[in-house]
């Protein structure tokens, strides 16, 4: 019955998305004139009750979850009723169908949002940005009705389900996924916006206000999303790297990078006016490249180590919607660019110009790594099979990266409008000093590689220019979407410094050893306790105990596990992590070498936790700024609601 | 404000802004391209190998079949050598580490490395089998009686 219920709800919300496009359509295009202009009342009701249906739909699917109800397909082929109950409901969306009804609730619940709050847009763009979101989720709705149905029942229940992949029972994953799609998602309202904009050519600094939020509300959790899975990548699959260039992490980096790309520009946009086809086309872009990220992912159709669901009918469903949304939007870009009025005038060297140079060379890397990623796609039609790695990726996408720092250094500097360089001149030669000294420290710490020299290096520059800003400010009055920048950019730095040190400084053990036996890797002492078995709610595991001393310090106790899951069968290394403040000592458990001795891994990783500190900055960056523009845009609104008090004072 | 005088005009401004962007765009390209090439022949089969003798010390990824019985630990116990084959041509493979979960005798296995002047391949990284549905897709430039047999060997029983 539940099922049902959630198919029949999964239904009606679908049916509504089409009466919110059909009604948010026609209201927009004729205006306040004509019969058609009533449907207009339905739009935002049709969006509100759509979010909530789709909500319960999806919580159906969780209490399916929650109850192991095996006579659905979903359930059994991916829970067990012997799962502890967190990893119970993370199933709901630890798999293609659930997943994609997250992504679509997500969407809805965010559509459901726009209509209640949004009060800012013209009333006839906000019809037409309801109407695309319609559009968006429609298509999505198609695909979950047509071909991955999440509530199908099966013939004749099962006895028993198939469990989760091991991989994916791990608290920090079962809340990846989520976190990701509140991302993607965000860049679903932001596209609808734009196309919104596009159909009533209203694309005014009111309009990228009104966007603004939801960029970085997206842009916030995609921040978060992709430094949680680099950690976890890290401390789960036990090979000691962050960052494997891999398609699936690639297809959270480019929206990434389109999203930051749009920040900047709607920025730009919201207080001087200017870059106006810009930032709309950056709005496509940036919800494509979430559609991309999900048509790799979900079609199976790269190499991928998590890549799951591999079903050719599901990637062709995803690339029609994909290149209907992307090219209907960029059709319809295309016949109204021109009729965007022009914006502001801005010198080359003044924040603009710094802002435009790094939206170019962000969209730069964005193209290196979407050819880099789609590359063997392209050849394998040519039948050529390859496969592109970090030996691709590493230096292309750096040869961008290292110039944009040097940008993103000087140009919060820079005042708006016009500037001199030689006013910037001195911040700019106390950040380049600072560089060189970083630099000739590095040199002399002994052989890191080129790009390593340069991300300390550039990174510690940075740091400096990047703190710059608030010199000679009343650190009290100022705005908190400048506090923000700043903290983001620092992030930034603190981010780049923690992969160019993990790179160029980490050191390396790897050895056998019997029980009461030490190894030694940088600074630590590690001793090989014991090795004995655990048993966990639904795996063994072989644990090894190793005492673990700093430089003759006290020794902390380190746990790392060897896992043997039972539903499904397969086995995962868990690795243990000791944190200090300038590194981390990172142990993985191996195979019995011989009857006597044990393999273990060791690896010395100074600064290594600077890399996810960083990401956090960037992310509570994101926040500050965020609270900064909800704060100025209420006290706006408060100032003009006074005025509008006091001329109608006046009037009488 | 003297904009005209200085600033410049909004039309020649818009031309340069497409400018700098297609030419950035253009120099993604074309590097992207460039390094693609030097890439296409990252990954190899053993009978590549043989044929095109990737340079020593490049980067490359092997991938293919670990032989039955080929599998030997060093005495120091953490360095493994093992044959990869493809049924035409056959790779001697060394590899400190801890080898992955599923890495079996007869199964598929990818690994990151680099081949050395006496024609080992050192292997930094072992890729195998990461759940019971993921065939490394490399794999299946094999010819078709090996591709079934590596699918035989990595998807669930």
């Amino acid at each position: 019955m539940i099922a049902e219920l959630g198919l029949a709800a999964l239904w009606l919300a679908a049916a509504l998305a089409a009466l919110q496009l059909v009604s948010g359509f026609l209201a927009a295009r004729h205006g306040g004139e004509a019969a058609e202009a009533e449907l207009a009342v339905l739009v935002r009701p049709a969006a509100i009750v759509q979010g909530v249906v789709c909500v319960f739909a999806f919580a159906m699917l969780v209490c399916l979850f929650a109850r192991t109800d095996l006579s659905v397909k979903l359930v059994a082929m991916n829970s067990h009723s012997m799962k502890p109950m967190i990893f119970k409901l993370a199933g709901a969306w630890g798999n293609h169908e659930g997943s994609m009804l997250l992504w679509v609730t997500v969407m809805s619940a965010a559509g459901a949002l726009i209509a209640i709050v949004e009060r800012r847009l013209p009333e006839r763009t906000m019809q037409a940005t309801l109407a695309a979101q319609g559009f968006v989720a429609l298509g999505f709705y198609a695909f979950l009705l047509f071909s991955s149905n999440p509530f199908e029942r099966l013939p004749m229940p099962a006895i028993e389900g198939n469990g989760l992949n091991p991989l994916l029972q791990d608290i920090g994953l079962a809340f990846h996924p989520p976190t990701l799609y509140l991302g993607y998602v965000g860049l679903s309202v932001a596209f609808s916006f734009a196309v919104g904009a596009l159909l009533t050519r209203q694309v005014t600094p009111e309009f990228a206000r009104a966007m603004r939020p939801w960029v970085l509300g997206a842009w916030i959790f995609l921040t978060i999303g992709i430094t949680a899975g680099s950690y976890w990548a890290y401390y789960e699959l036990g090979w000691g790297g962050w960052w494997f260039w891999d398609p699936v992490e690639n297809a959270s980096l480019m929206p990434w990078l389109a999203a930051t790309a749009l920040l900047h520009s709607a920025s730009v946009l919201a207080s001087r006016d200017a870059l106006r086809a810009w930032s709309i086309m950056l709005g496509v872009v940036a919800f494509s490249m979430s559609m991309v990220g999900t048509f790799l992912v979900r079609s199976g159709i790269l190499t991928s180590v998590h890549a799951f669901a591999v079903d050719p009918e599901r990637g062709s469903f995803i690339l029609a919607l994909l290149a209907i949304y992307i090219g209907g939007a960029l059709a319809v870009f295309g016949l109204r660019a021109s009729t965007i009025a022009e914006g502001e005038r801005f010198a080359l060297v003044s924040r603009e110009g710094a802002l435009v140079i790094n939206n170019v060379l962000l969209s730069a890397i964005l193209g290196v790594v979407l050819l880099g990623t789609l590359y063997p796609l392209l050849t394998e039609a040519l039948g050529v099979r390859v496969s592109v790695g970090p030996p691709y990726f590493d230096p292309a996408s750096a040869i961008f990266a290292l110039p944009m720092l040097v940008v993103m250094a000087a140009g919060p500097l820079l005042r708006w409008r016009r500037d001199r360089l030689q006013r910037v001149r001195r911040p700019l030669i106390v950040a380049g000093a600072v560089a060189l000294a970083a630099l000739l420290v590095a040199l002399a710490l002994d052989g890191p590689g080129i790009l390593p020299l340069l991300g300390l290096s550039l990174g510690a520059g940075l740091a400096v220019a990047s703190v710059l800003p608030l010199r000679g400010r009343n650190l009290r009055r100022l705005p908190l979407a400048t506090w923000g920048m700043v903290v983001a950019h620092l992030g930034i730095a603190v981010s780049l410094i923690g992969m160019a040190s993990d790179t160029a400084f980490s050191e390396e053990r790897l050895s056998a050893l019997r029980v009461g036996e030490t190894a030694q890797v940088g600074p630590w002492r590690v001793t090989l306790q014991s090795v004995s078995p655990v048993a966990g709610p639904n795996w063994n595991a072989l644990e090894g105990v190793m005492l673990a001393s700093y430089a003759g310090g006290e020794p902390a106790r380190l746990a790392p596990q060897a896992r043997s899951f039972w539903a499904p069968p397969q086995e995962t290394t868990e690795s243990a992590l000791q944190t200090r403040w300038n590194g981390q000592l990172y142990a993985v458990l191996g195979k019995a070498a011989d009857g006597q001795r044990w393999q273990v891994r060791l690896w010395w990783k100074p600064f290594v936790t600077l890399i996810w500190l960083g990401g956090l900055m960037i992310a509570l960056g994101g926040v500050l700024a965020l609270l900064g523009n909800v704060a100025r845009d209420l006290k706006r609104r408060t100032v003009q609601r006074k005025a509008a008090a006091r001329r109608a004072e006046l009037a009488r | 404000m003297n904009d005209s005088a200085r600033g410049l005009q909004p039309k020649h401004q818009r031309l340069a802004l497409v400018v700098v962007a297609v030419v950035a765009i253009v120099a993604a390209a074309i590097i992207a391209t460039w390094a693609l090439r030097s890439q296409a022949s990252y990954f190899y089969v053993p009978s590549d190998i043989v044929k095109h003798h990737p340079a020593p010390g490049r980067s490359v990824r092997l991938g293919g079949m670990v032989e039955k019985g080929s599998v030997v630990t060093r005495p120091d116990g953490v360095t493994i050598e093992f044959v990869v084959g493809d049924g035409t041509a056959r790779v001697p493979v060394r590899y400190s580490g801890i080898v992955p979960d599923l890495f079996v005798e007869g199964s598929g296995v990818v690994a990151d490395g680099r081949m050395q002047a006496n024609g080992t391949f050192i292997a930094d990284k072992l890729l195998a089998k990461h759940d019971e549905n993921y065939v490394p897709r490399e794999l299946e430039e094999m010819t078709a009686a090996q591709k079934k047999m590596v699918v035989e060997e990595t998807t669930s029983r």
